[in-house]
């Protein structure tokens, strides 16, 4: 056997942990632009946001449920509003000027969110514990002396069952139905009475909530500061290569993205001879996945005509 | 406003041709540039002036124009805007510090060439891969500069803190200028960068002026408006497609040069990340979708608003009282409420906005 | 004019597509309740754009009724959206069916009946008493919609309709790009839902033969406007139908002579 493999495989593991958080993130993109065809720009803000706010308040002593659903309804009722003084007034517009509005909102959100807080770094601590897990004293029988974080495993356990509860949500409920409806035919979907404008207002929300777990994942990784914003840089190669409508795209997606990242930090950093190169490393795999499958993996292809 | 195109007619091909068809736009545009831009401003203009308002506008508008070139006139999204800067601003130092003979016009020219050549390769993807998933290849083309020029300190010289200094002896316009007064000293001044901007400015103004009233930018708002149709009758749309991305990133190349040498005074890639990025193209919005008026009123904004409020502030509560993240976060929600309300009521942007007042100009009072 | 209020009436509109194209001029029509009313026209005559007026899918294209006025049961209804239109009881069923492809068949039809608020009871028995009209696509239901064949498919959009429990169906070009066996099947079907359950029709078609068979009055549109109006018996002898979208009725007649019809004055204002 390949002496390196446990590395390889310990590399392998953690990057694919980290990828299921990508996949959350992603999945907040997949909604929004399947219902609208809105690539929401400002998501990273709006975790930001929502990391920022729960901090603040748990920094002043507020009991962490409190804090956590405070910023729970902010976050829902923040996605409405963005709904309704953004998204509805310019429907039916072209991509590029949505995309060009998801900017400015981001834009607009990131002086609002620090100007309402501030730019400090802070750490939120969701209480799990960062201990590493050997895996060979647990599971003797797998025979593989590798170390994992057990926070990656419970983040992942928290946004993989998000992930879950959303898939699950939007197969069988009416609402669920109705979405899926709409991202197929919006003009049919208005002709049978589906309310466009109610189904965005859910789908806002439903995304506020996750950036709001995304946010304190992310946040007690990292810290809660301005770099959480990257999470959008992280979460675009992600849909691009899973296709941009697709939920499980976004979940293979995020994967796949996670894993090369880790893999490409050991391996490839050694080629280049320069350390960080996991931020184009990112865009050039999802550029690779691009030239193959123009729409991505799960995307669906456009029929064009003149 | 004081004069129309009515009832003028004209007789040759020529005169119909012309970059400014009336006599008079010609006349108060010649009188502008070299009485007050290259006259009064020159001689009167302070450090200040020139170095913390008037360069920085013109370098960042002539970096959005570029902008404009791929997204408002051939409609290619890009993000990789200051990555492209910077490839400019390295090749323009490695080749006038690398070359002693190198003079500044032409280290600018080939380092906008340079970077078209970059736009090139990450826009070679373009061919194949269309409409919103193209900003992959270019935030990979932003990510690369950032990068490489970290990873790899020899286009630094070495330099140990990662901002190389730009000396005066880098300043040759003109061969023999030791012996005039314009000697690297004068161009390493403020007035004499303002003038190096001035100058390369103005001739790519008119350069893409040209370029979209002929074919070749029929060409680019024939890819942007439907590729395929434009396919049809005959537009090779990779030919279209690559030039426009070479021509939008030479001048982002020279825009990064600029910023360096006449802007900053000094080489680094911080600078030119993924914000600055945004920047310029919240500067392509503000403005105006393919106008080249609009990218310089959208940098003029979007640059000039939190000066424009630190001064107020300045002026008001006296010296120093606003802090500078006060005056970020104020322009920050400023300049995106202006994104969304201008996308939902005003398209066009601050151009747009500027032409329907000078119709509306034209017939007040007598009329609405 | 009947003295009833009849269900729809549209009064004289005028239609424009991004606030400069002009589509319709002049159009006024009359749909009486538990009548099937024909729409006829060559393509771009603007039979999609008058249902689409009515229906108040309009803005979803950028098009705005510009003059005139549509009242349903005697209420103007300039001031409604898509959503409110099918809460009170008027759906169109869209040319070309525009069913979910990604959506298997039944839940298709279940998306029809979110409007109501139903319980899962009497949506049960609606999705049955479906079925039991539009046989065919019983067997399909676990299908997914854009696997469907068309004639399938114009009945799975048929009966995504019914399952809002509408009053009156805009029905858009039924029988595009079906053979003539099923295009009878589906007006067997229409004439059904007419009769027992009472539902009025307003159906736009290029095929007048049949659309004459099925309906009680028709009109004529041209160019945005309404040329002519009669009873479907009148229409169907009328010569220049005949000629114009029955396949001739008189030899060798050239296209110049028979549109006379034409300096006919709009024939209700
Ligand atoms: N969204 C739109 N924007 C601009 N013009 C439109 C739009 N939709 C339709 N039109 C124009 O309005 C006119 C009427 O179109 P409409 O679709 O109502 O015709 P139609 O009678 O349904 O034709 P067909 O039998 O081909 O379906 C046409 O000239 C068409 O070009
Ligand atoms: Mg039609």
């Amino acid at each position: 056997m390949w002496e390196g493999l446990p590395f390889f495989l310990e590399v392998l593991v953690g990057g694919l942990l980290s990828g299921v958080m990508y996949s959350l993130v992603a999945i907040g993109f997949v909604l929004i632009y399947k219902s609208s065809g809105v690539f929401n720009f400002a998501q990273g803000t709006m975790l930001l946001f929502a990391a920022l706010t729960f901090v603040s308040m748990t920094e002043r002593q507020v009991n962490f449920w409190v804090a956590f659903s405070i910023t729970l309804v902010m976050m829902v009722i923040m996605g409405i509003i963005i709904e309704r003084t953004v998204m509805r007034p310019l429907a039916n517009q072209s991509l590029l000027s949505l995309f060009m509005a998801t900017v400015g909102l981001n834009y607009f959100l990131e002086g609002l969110a620090q100007g309402v807080w501030d730019s400090a770094v802070h750490g939120v601590d969701l209480g799990i514990s960062n201990d590493p897990i050997f895996l060979i004293e647990k599971f003797p029988i797998l025979g593989l002396d590798i170390i994992i974080s057990q926070f990656d495993i419970a983040a992942a356990l928290i946004a993989g069952s998000m992930i879950l509860g959303l898939t699950l949500f939007f197969q069988y409920t009416r609402t669920g139905l109705s979405l899926r409806a709409v991202s197929d035919d919006h003009m049919a979907a208005m002709a049978v009475g589906i309310p466009l404008s109610r189904i965005w207002a859910i789908v806002w929300a439903v995304t506020g909530v996750i950036c709001l777990i995304a946010g304190l994942l992310w946040g007690d990784r990292v810290s809660v500061s301005f770099t959480l914003t990257a999470a959008v840089l992280k979460g675009l190669p992600v849909i691009l290569i899973g296709g941009l409508t697709s939920i499980p795209g976004a979940i293979v997606g995020g994967l796949i993205i996670g894993a090369s990242e880790k893999l490409g930090e050991i391996y490839l950093a050694e080629i280049f001879g320069g350390q960080g190169i996991e931020h184009w490393w990112a865009y050039t795999t999802a550029l690779i996945f691009l030239m193959i499958r123009p729409t991505g993996i799960f995307g669906e292809k456009e029929i064009e005509r003149v | 406003m004081y004069y129309r195109e009515a009832g003028r007619l004209v007789k040759s091909f020529a005169a119909d041709r012309r970059m400014l068809p009336l006599m008079e736009d010609r006349f108060v545009t010649t009188l502008f540039v070299v009485v007050v831009m290259y006259g009064l401003v020159t001689w009167l203009a302070s450090d200040y002036i020139f170095s913390a308002i008037l360069i920085p506008m013109m370098v960042l508008g002539v970096a959005t124009l570029g902008l404009n070139i791929a997204t408002g006139y051939t409609g290619q999204l890009s993000l990789g805007t200051a990555g492209f800067m910077c490839f400019g601003a390295f090749a323009a130092f490695n080749l006038i510090f690398r070359l002693d003979w190198m003079y500044i016009p032409l280290a600018f020219f080939l380092a906008g060439l340079i970077a078209g050549l970059m736009g090139i390769i990450f826009g070679l993807p373009a061919l194949r891969i269309k409409g919103f998933y193209l900003i992959v290849s270019t935030l990979a083309a932003q990510f690369f500069a950032e990068w490489v020029f970290n990873a790899y300190p020899w286009f630094l010289n070495y330099t140990s803190s990662g901002v190389v200094n730009l000396p005066p002896f880098h300043y040759k316009v003109f061969p023999f200028q030791e012996l005039t007064p314009l000697n690297d000293a004068f161009w390493h001044s403020s007035r004499g960068r303002y003038l190096i901007t001035l100058t390369i400015t103005i001739a790519l103004i008119v350069a893409c002026k040209n370029m979209v009233r002929s074919s070749t930018g029929r060409n680019w708002m024939a890819v942007r408006d439907m590729d395929i149709a434009a396919n049809v009758i005959g537009i090779s749309v990779a030919k279209t497609k690559l030039m426009a991305f070479f021509v939008s990133t030479f001048y982002c190349g020279v825009a990064g040069a600029m910023y360096s040498y006449c802007y900053i005074g000094n080489l680094d890639f911080m600078i030119f990340n993924l914000r600055r990025s945004f920047l310029v193209m919240f500067m392509v919005i503000v403005g105006g979708l393919g106008s080249i008026l609009g990218s310089f009123l959208g940098a003029i904004f979007v640059y000039g608003w939190p000066i424009l409020v630190t001064r107020l502030g300045d002026a008001i509560f006296g010296g120093g009282t606003l802090d500078t993240a006060f005056v970020e976060n104020n322009s920050k929600i400023v300049v995106g409420t202006i994104i969304i309300v201008l996308l939902i009521r005003e398209p066009g942007g601050f151009a747009a906005l500027w032409n329907t007042s000078k119709q509306k100009l034209r017939v007040w009072p007598f009329s609405k | 004019m009947s003295t009833e209020t009849p269900i729809l009436s549209i009064k004289n509109i005028e239609v424009l597509y991004s606030r400069v194209i002009s589509a319709l001029h002049g159009v006024s029509i009359e749909v009486q309740k538990g009548e099937i009313v024909s729409l006829l026209g060559a393509n771009g005559s603007g039979k999609t754009t008058t249902c689409k007026a009515v229906s108040r899918l309009l803005e979803a294209e950028r098009g705005e009724v510009s003059k005139g006025t549509i009242e349903y049961n005697g209420v103007d209804i300039s001031a409604m959206s898509p959503y409110d239109m099918v809460k009170t009881g008027v759906v169109q069923v869209l040319e070309g069916r525009h069913i979910f492809g990604h959506l298997t068949v039944e839940e298709n039809l279940l998306t029809g009946s979110f409007i109501r608020n139903a319980d899962s009871a009497s949506v049960k028995r609606d999705l049955d008493y479906v079925y039991s009209r539009f046989n065919r696509i019983k067997d399909r239901r676990k299908n997914l919609g854009g696997l469907c064949s068309g004639g399938e498919q114009q009945m799975v959009a048929m009966g995504r309709a019914m399952m809002a429990k509408p009053n009156l169906i805009l029905l858009d070009e039924p029988s595009m790009g079906l053979a003539p066996q099923l295009i009878e099947e589906i007006f067997e079907i229409v004439k059904t839902l007419n009769e027992e359950d009472g539902v009025s029709f307003l159906v736009s078609e290029q095929n007048a033969n049949i659309a004459l068979k099925y309906a009680k009055t028709g009109y004529i549109i041209e160019n945005g406007r309404v040329v002519l109006k009669g009873s479907a018996k009148e229409l169907s002898e009328s010569d220049s139908v005949k000629d114009m979208y029955m396949g001739g009725g008189a030899e060798d007649v050239s296209f110049s002579d028979v549109k006379y019809y034409h300096r006919r004055k709009p024939c209700m204002v």
